[in-house]
């Protein structure tokens, strides 16, 4: 499970629209309060007065309903279910639309040591980007030694064995105006068992690159903001294999595939030796790839082709033949 | 597969040079070697995995090797820990 605590939930820089727009307002000590699940749940039934299932270990989302709940409660001076809200160990409890607690709620949570976190977004946006971002924080990973380079729009993951190229590979794409996510390292995430994001281990070393005679090298600066990217989905794996004569390689376009955290992804097998231009492969492959997305199998065309001409030659040579014979 | 437990005894930890050092000792033998840190797990040949481990001054890091060659190549690795990778 990943070590995930309140402060790191402030501390995440998120970008514009995936900003929460989070703030601590109270209880600051409770900052260093766990989180373990990916659920959220919205209190209204808990401030009624009813515990049963309550799921004490997500996030608390005090929605407009949920707060003027609590307003009336105050008026009315029965505070009990608040209490009670609060002597469960909850990781942190969120008013949305920047509504703010009364100083006598601030007072029990601080008590308990649970923190107050404050939003603009109102509940439904708060909740909706909130879900977004622990499944990614609570994805399944794996890291993996490859490179994953965006070519034209796919993400690509070049695996290989240790110096069979694959770098080199990159640093030609990067060169031909593709971006670079990651080199050596790429972390895979699995994304709600729907698809692959993948990206650079650690972003202080992101879009560093080892070439042999070279040494590290820094791409970003080297070739500009144009040529990197934080992370993108891995629509695609090449794994470059050193050129064995023995083997059979794919010749005609049947489908391979690799199967990584429960996630199909396509898969190319692609012979290296000197003088094949794998990047250009790479680059053909990744046009190949957007074309099966829009529904047209370059390979499978060919082949019906194919077989029509077949056809028509045989009807051909059958009416040919007949008409010898009158 | 031999699986080692070791610890970061140098100062300044895992940095390009120790990287490089570590690099060039696994290259010497045809076994495989993986380098594993907090449910991380990297190439033990190649530099950039290795920094990115992130393995500061007394870190601990399982060193696993697999191959024809893995007591060598696990014994040859163990010990530029031990020698503090010559710091």
């Amino acid at each position: 499970m990943v070590d995930f605590s309140i402060l790191d939930l402030l501390d995440l820089d998120l970008k514009e629209h995936n900003h929460l727009q989070l703030k601590c307002i109270a209880g600051r000590s409770g900052l260093s309060r766990k989180l373990t699940t990916t659920k959220i749940s919205r209190p209204g039934l808990p401030l009624s007065g009813f515990f049963d299932e309550f799921s004490h270990e997500s996030i608390q989302v005090f929605g407009r309903g949920e707060q003027q709940y609590v307003k009336k409660l105050e008026e009315l001076h029965t505070l009990e279910t608040i209490e009670r809200l609060f002597s469960y160990p909850i990781p942190t409890c969120v008013f949305c639309d920047g509504g703010s607690p009364s100083k006598q709620v601030v007072d029990i949570a601080e008590r308990s040591g649970c923190s107050i976190l404050q939003t603009a977004l109102g509940s439904a946006d708060f909740s909706r980007g909130l879900y977004q971002m622990l499944d990614e924080i609570f994805a399944d990973t794996i890291t993996i030694h490859g490179v994953l380079v965006e070519v034209y729009g796919i993400g690509v993951l070049i695996t290989g064995d240790s110096g069979v190229g694959k770098s080199e590979t990159a640093l030609e794409l990067i060169e031909r105006g593709h971006r670079l996510i990651s080199d050596d390292t790429v972390k895979l995430r699995n994304i709600s068992d729907t698809y692959l994001i993948g990206s650079g281990e650690n972003p202080l070393l992101a879009h560093h690159m080892e070439i042999r005679g070279l040494g590290i090298l820094n791409l970003a600066n080297l070739f500009g903001v144009g040529a990197i990217r934080d992370k993108k989905q891995v629509q695609l794996l090449v794994r470059l294999e050193e050129w064995d004569s023995n083997k059979n390689y794919e010749r005609v376009g049947e489908e391979l595939t690799e199967t990584l955290l429960g996630i199909t992804v396509p898969k190319l097998e692609i012979p290296v030796k000197p003088g094949r231009n794998v990047p250009i492969i790479i680059e053909t492959a990744a046009r190949n790839e957007r074309l099966k997305k829009l529904g047209y199998y370059s390979a499978k065309e060919f082949d019906q082709s194919v077989l029509k001409w077949l056809e028509s030659e045989s009807a051909r040579n059958l009416y040919y033949s007949n008409e010898e014979t009158f | 597969m031999v699986v080692r437990e070791v610890e970061v005894m140098n100062r300044a930890g895992i940095h390009a040079r120790p990287a490089a050092l570590i690099v060039k000792v696994a290259n010497q033998f045809t076994s495989n070697l993986y380098m594993e840190k907090d449910r991380m797990k990297i190439n033990g040949k190649s530099i950039m995995g290795i920094i990115t481990l992130g393995a500061a001054y007394k870190s601990r890091i399982t060193i696993l090797t697999e191959g024809p060659d893995e007591d060598d190549a696990a014994n040859a690795i163990e010990r530029l820990f031990l020698n503090r990778f010559e710091e």
